[in-house]
């Protein structure tokens, strides 16, 4: 029987984890969550707004499909190893406690659906309780059932805002302002002069209308073309400062205005978690050029890696349906199910059909001239307080000697927040992605646990 | 089902299930932390950035936006030069 473990349980891990049990593979799904469903499905049963579910019914289904598969939760994936078989190590017990018990997988193939997080851009005041990302108004709103003020602005790029808007608003707080970056004539181009029949094609004509709708009802302005460039408060959010940007997201002086606010909600797009994909060895698109970066997949979905799958965010961005597809797809092909399999028809057409959809979310990506909105003394690095003047002090400097010398991705979060934003600063790729540990594990932790001796082929010698 | 807590020796009363940090922001507390001499609270809300982290039940660094509040926990504020 294929031995498949498939890591994260978010929409394109749920959905591969179904789609291999039922191809007749054993499966293991290992999530660091408490409860299945990643950040699309992160509801709690008891207190999250109803109208903030999305596509419940087809998280019951695949919830009866895990009928016959093990389902790990509360579990960081801290190593992979590639092999025959491959491992996949784990910890498992309640967030950052002490003494986790330790878990090792061994696997024919492995499906990596990590998700994304996201990336927000550093900003002058962004470290002010307050200012959020756009993910976390959505966490918060969904697992915790709380808003985080009453008068928020949300702002940054792409349509990932709008949802956020409207949980702010059905939490009972005032959206004061969507600031959008991309501008108008930028939208336009990118997602072409109908852009309602490319969003009616991808099947979100109903979900944007009710962003749109819940905009227009509370007379929320949808500001184009600007951005926040400034966070003005003493020990949290009084105000922001939006401008007007232009086509490479530079600040046009003599354009400021004040916007009084207590919270702000920003979000830029996503990073992919490459950490796993990255240590298993698979090839990685953009790396050397500076662009996105994401997983190399065939149309299988396989990775470079013999037996290594992606799906999901990893490999491109473009929401909970395309990632649906994609883990169907990889579990399949996980399972060891031929390419010619009439089971995979639908997920390929599905996969197709968000592609497009997808394609057009790059009309937002972030523009070189952000950085003109930073200081000087603006902190980058939030859990080093490395600013931008130090970080481009030492852009000429190797890439480790520019993070010793200022500490610049070297606090607890391992680069996760600041690593783009650094290389954006230093105008180089700076190997913030390349972690020893995949997640935040306590020393005693990886000092305890014991890793079984290798049993492949290296070990008969 | 409510549950309590205790914030830096001040009882606080939160839903059951929800995590420390939903705990302490659904009390009006926005920050639980000092960072680099100022204030910081709950910002990525999703467990990457870790600048939410609290001491619970005597154990330092523990992700307040990860965790789940649980009948009297113990949580302190921490401090990082």
């Amino acid at each position: 029987m294929t031995r498949v473990v498939v890591i994260g349980a978010g929409p394109a891990g749920l959905a591969a984890a179904a789609s291999a049990s039922q191809a007749g593979a054993d499966v293991v799904v290992l999530d660091e969550g408490e409860r299945v469903g990643g950040q699309f499905w992160r509801h709690h049963p008891a207190f999250t707004d109803p109208r903030l579910q999305h596509q419940l019914t087809r998280f019951s289904a695949l919830q009866e499909a895990l009928e016959d598969v093990r389902v790990v939760t509360s579990a960081s994936v801290w190593r992979v190893e590639p092999g025959t078989p491959l491992r996949v190590h784990a910890l498992v017990g309640p967030v950052d406690a002490a003494r986790r018990r330790g878990e090792t997988l061994e696997a024919d193939a492995v499906v990596l659906a990590p998700g994304a997080h996201d990336r927000v851009l550093p900003v002058p005041g962004w470290t002010l309780p307050g200012v959020t990302s756009a993910g976390a108004v959505q966490a918060l709103a969904k697992r915790d059932g709380v808003a985080l003020g009453t008068r928020t602005v949300v702002a940054g790029a792409g349509p990932f805002l709008l949802p956020v808007a409207q949980s702010v608003a059905l939490l009972g707080g005032e959206v004061v302002e969507v600031v959008e970056a991309a501008s108008a004539g930028t939208i336009m181009r990118g997602w072409g002069r109908r852009p309602w029949q490319m969003i009616a094609a991808a099947g979100k004509a109903g979900e944007l209308g009710s962003y749109l709708a819940t905009l227009a009802r509370h007379r929320t302005p949808y500001r184009l073309g600007s951005a926040v460039t400034r966070i003005h408060g003493g020990s949290s959010v009084e105000a922001v400062t939006v401008q007007h940007i232009d086509r490479d997201w530079r600040p046009i002086p003599g354009t400021e205005r004040i916007v009084e606010c207590d919270s702000v909600a920003l979000g830029h797009g996503f990073t992919p978690r490459l950490e796993a994909a990255i240590q298993f060895g698979c090839e990685i698109t953009g790396a050397r050029n500076g662009g996105d970066r994401f997983v190399r997949v065939d149309s299988q979905q396989l990775t470079s890696i013999p037996g290594v799958h992606a799906a999901g965010e990893i490999t491109g961005i473009g929401g909970a349906d395309a990632a649906l597809a994609e883990g169907e797809i990889a579990g399949l092909a996980a399972a060891g199910v031929p390419a010619a399999d009439l089971r995979y028809r639908a997920p390929l057409t599905a996969r197709r059909r968000m592609r497009a959809f997808t394609e057009r979310l790059a009309t937002h990506s972030i523009r070189p001239g952000w950085t003109a909105w930073l200081d000087d003394d603006t902190i980058v690095c939030r859990c080093e307080a490395a600013t931008r003047g130090a970080i481009a002090e030492y852009a000429d400097a190797s890439s480790r000697g520019m993070r010793l010398a200022t500490r610049a991705g070297l606090g607890p979060c391992q680069g996760r927040t600041c690593g783009r934003s650094v290389e954006d600063i230093i105008g180089a790729a700076s190997g913030f992605d390349r972690r020893p540990v995949l997640s935040s594990v306590r020393i005693g932790e990886l000092a305890a646990h014991r890793i079984p001796p290798t049993t492949g082929e290296e070990s008969k010698q | 089902m409510s549950i309590r807590i205790s914030f830096d020796g001040e009882a606080l009363e939160g839903r059951d299930g929800q995590s420390i940090g939903g705990v302490l922001l659904a009390n009006g507390r926005r920050t639980w932390r000092t960072a680099a001499g100022a204030e910081r609270g709950i910002f990525c809300g999703i467990g990457i950035c870790q600048d939410c982290v609290v001491t619970v039940n005597g154990v330092e660094g523990v992700r307040a936006c990860q965790r789940t509040a649980c009948e009297g926990d113990v949580v302190e504020r921490e401090v990082r030069a």
